[in-house]
């Protein structure tokens, strides 16, 4: 641990405020998702724990709030501050899981169309570029609207319009790694293609795509909360924090702000966060902006 | 007489450039074309390596010396012309053909810093070849000593193979990359430029490295290189090119004491020399080298040739033996005119 406590990375890490700060919030988000329903009282999803005369009660801190609710609840008496800890925890496994899943399809294909070229890199990238001449919402929209809703529904639209982003990485990656004589070793030595894709390149191609899979987290959570806002997401049983924030919307303008203004206030909080750690990321681990 | 290790004839090697046929695509009086624009790197060259031996490809930038070398080390498709490795035919081999050729045949890198996989600790780097002959047949332990074992050939100690290539200096990362060539007891080995990305100091020894381990295990190289004292050094025969053809080949002392084409004369006078003795009036060569794309017809060299006549722009001059031994590709050393008019 000491080696890396002097390295360079944390050395600049210390000194980034951003980053500090950035890294500092998704500690306390993860905290929340992890320890979730051992940190609030209440079970949002257990109706037998839910009081209706509880219901719409003002932040704690404001004239008629109670102390149970920190946040305040919603029409059901529900608990703003614990459905914002499990609707964290619905929104995080979609973005991760949704992550992974881009990143799998897109890396494969980026380095095909990197290592090959020729009509294989034309075909994929053609696609690509279709693709990223629609806004990605509009796509994930079509497809939810088209196939249904669901979370893997909503996996799958994710993955759909986010492997474009790593196949593109990886593909420039990939050209300019290829180029360099240890991959012209390998052939020598007699490695296959596979071989040659699996151990030489594919390790060298993962710096960006760490930076990229850290932003892709945020648009993705942005992304699944807002096709949720839109009613195309998420079932309301399993409701993530865009499903909140349509929720409390509904009763918005007749003065009850605090059931969709929290979990608006989360998700914006928690995609600054990750976005100030995926910018840090990609400056110290790109040596090209150095 | 005993089978080359390495016979190479007329290997042609030409590169499609331009881009895919969209960005080709023109219009052109009605018609739409899409012109192929052809890169004539290697044009028809002959060589011939005995076991033991050393040649050296010499030649300017972009005179094809490293295509031939990479051609014939089937990291490029030969475009025509026939590569035997010790008798067999592998300029058609595919993928998995070729796979007990490379046992005979490997490879040393110009870059020390390229050809070595960052991301991969040495004593990997240095066994791959190695691992890719044996598969799983090799337990991980056998070939890590074979790993230390090589290391240890070249002047690196065992606790240096479990670091990362950046760790290392150009020297000894250049020794890895030799270690690795090693690690399958190839017959011959194809240098392209090794020790032209390094100090002078440590040039010395790399070569020395070399020119032991030849003896040690009866290694034939084929050496690439553009630093004529190098060549000096090392070579036994050299084979001169110029934009892709072999304009001469002749043993050491024949080349650099009496060297025939007008080309190898000037590259000769060009190279700087310390001893006022040694040094000989320069031939200047004035002019660009022509466009791989558009060959001149006739001898390639004609355009910037001082001794140029109304046949070499006419006739492409072949590669002919010559009384001495060595090879010129000249119409000047023409031997049919020569025993024509005896």
């Amino acid at each position: 641990m000491t080696p890396f406590l002097s390295s360079e990375f944390a050395f600049n890490y210390r000194r980034n405020l951003p980053a500090v700060l950035g890294s500092a919030l998704l500690a306390v988000f993860a905290l929340m998702a992890v320890l979730g329903p051992l940190l609030v009282l209440q079970d949002p999803y257990d109706v037998s724990q839910l009081e209706l005369m509880d219901s719409f009660k003002p932040p704690a801190w404001l004239e008629g709030g109670d102390g149970r609710y920190l946040l305040g609840t919603d029409g059901q008496g529900r608990d703003v501050l614990a459905s914002i800890v499990y609707g964290a925890r619905i929104s995080a496994f979609i973005g991760l899981t949704a992550m992974a899943l881009s990143c799998m399809i897109g890396t494969t294909l980026g380095l095909l169309s990197g290592y090959y070229g020729g009509t294989v890199d034309s075909v994929i990238m053609r696609v690509a570029d279709i693709q990223l001449s629609f806004p990605s919402m509009l796509i994930a929209l079509f497809m939810m609207s088209a196939f249904g809703t669901g979370i893997v529904m909503v996996l799958i639209a994710l993955t759909a319009v986010g492997w474009v982003v790593y196949a593109r990485t990886v593909r420039g990656s990939t050209l300019s790694e290829i180029q360099k004589e240890y991959i012209q070793a390998a052939r020598v030595a007699g490695l296959s293609d596979l071989q040659i894709i699996v151990r030489h390149v594919l390790p060298n191609v993962m710096t960006p795509l760490i930076v990229v899979s850290t932003i892709q987290v945020g648009t993705f959570i942005l992304i699944e909360a807002s096709l949720s806002f839109l009613g195309v997401g998420v079932p309301i049983t399993e409701p993530s924090l865009g499903l909140l924030v349509k929720e409390g919307f509904d009763v918005l303008f007749s003065g009850i702000w605090w059931t969709s203004a929290f979990p608006g206030l989360f998700i914006m909080f928690l995609v600054f966060g990750i976005n100030l750690f995926g910018d840090f990321l990609r400056d110290e681990l790109n040596p090209r902006l150095r | 007489m005993t089978t080359p290790v390495l016979e190479v004839r007329g290997l042609v090697k030409a590169f499609p450039v331009g881009g895919g046929i969209f960005e080709r695509l023109r219009f052109r009086k009605g018609q739409l074309l899409a012109p192929q624009k052809i890169l004539r790197a290697v044009n028809g060259v002959n060589l011939s390596i005995a076991p033991g031996e050393v040649m050296a490809l010499v030649g300017e930038s972009g005179c094809g010396k490293s295509t031939v070398a990479k051609t014939i080390a089937r990291i490029y498709e030969p475009t025509a012309g026939e590569i035997r490795i010790d008798g067999q035919d592998v300029s058609h081999l595919g993928f998995r053909e070729m796979r007990p050729v490379r046992r005979k045949l490997q490879m040393i890198f110009q870059d020390p810093y390229a050809s070595l996989d960052p991301r991969q600790r040495v004593k990997d780097i240095v066994i791959e070849p190695r691992r890719a002959q044996t598969g799983r047949t090799m337990s991980r332990k056998a070939l890590e000593e074979e790993a230390v074992a090589l290391l240890a050939r070249v002047g690196l100690n065992a606790e240096q193979a479990n670091r990362y290539p950046h760790q290392f200096s150009g020297g000894q990362r250049q020794r890895i990359g030799i270690a690795r060539a090693l690690s399958v007891r190839p017959k011959l080995i194809i240098a392209d430029e090794p020790v032209s990305a390094l100090d002078v100091s440590i040039q010395a020894q790399i070569l020395n490295l070399m020119m032991d381990l030849r003896d040690e295990f009866g290694l034939s190289y084929l050496f690439v290189s553009h630093d004529l004292s190098v060549v000096h050094h090392i070579a036994d025969k050299i084979g001169v090119m110029y934009l892709g053809f072999m304009v001469e080949t002749a043993s050491r002392d024949q080349l650099f004491n009496q060297p025939k084409h007008p080309y190898t004369k000037a590259l000769l006078s060009a190279a700087p020399t310390v001893d006022k003795a040694l040094r000989k009036p320069e031939i200047e060569i004035t002019g660009e080298v022509p466009s791989a794309l558009r060959l001149p017809h006739g001898c390639c060299f004609r355009t910037r040739c001082p001794l140029a006549f109304d046949r070499c722009a006419a006739e492409r001059p072949a590669l002919q033996a010559q009384p001495d031994g060595s090879s010129v590709a000249c119409h000047l050393h023409d031997q049919t005119s020569v025993a024509r008019s005896a």
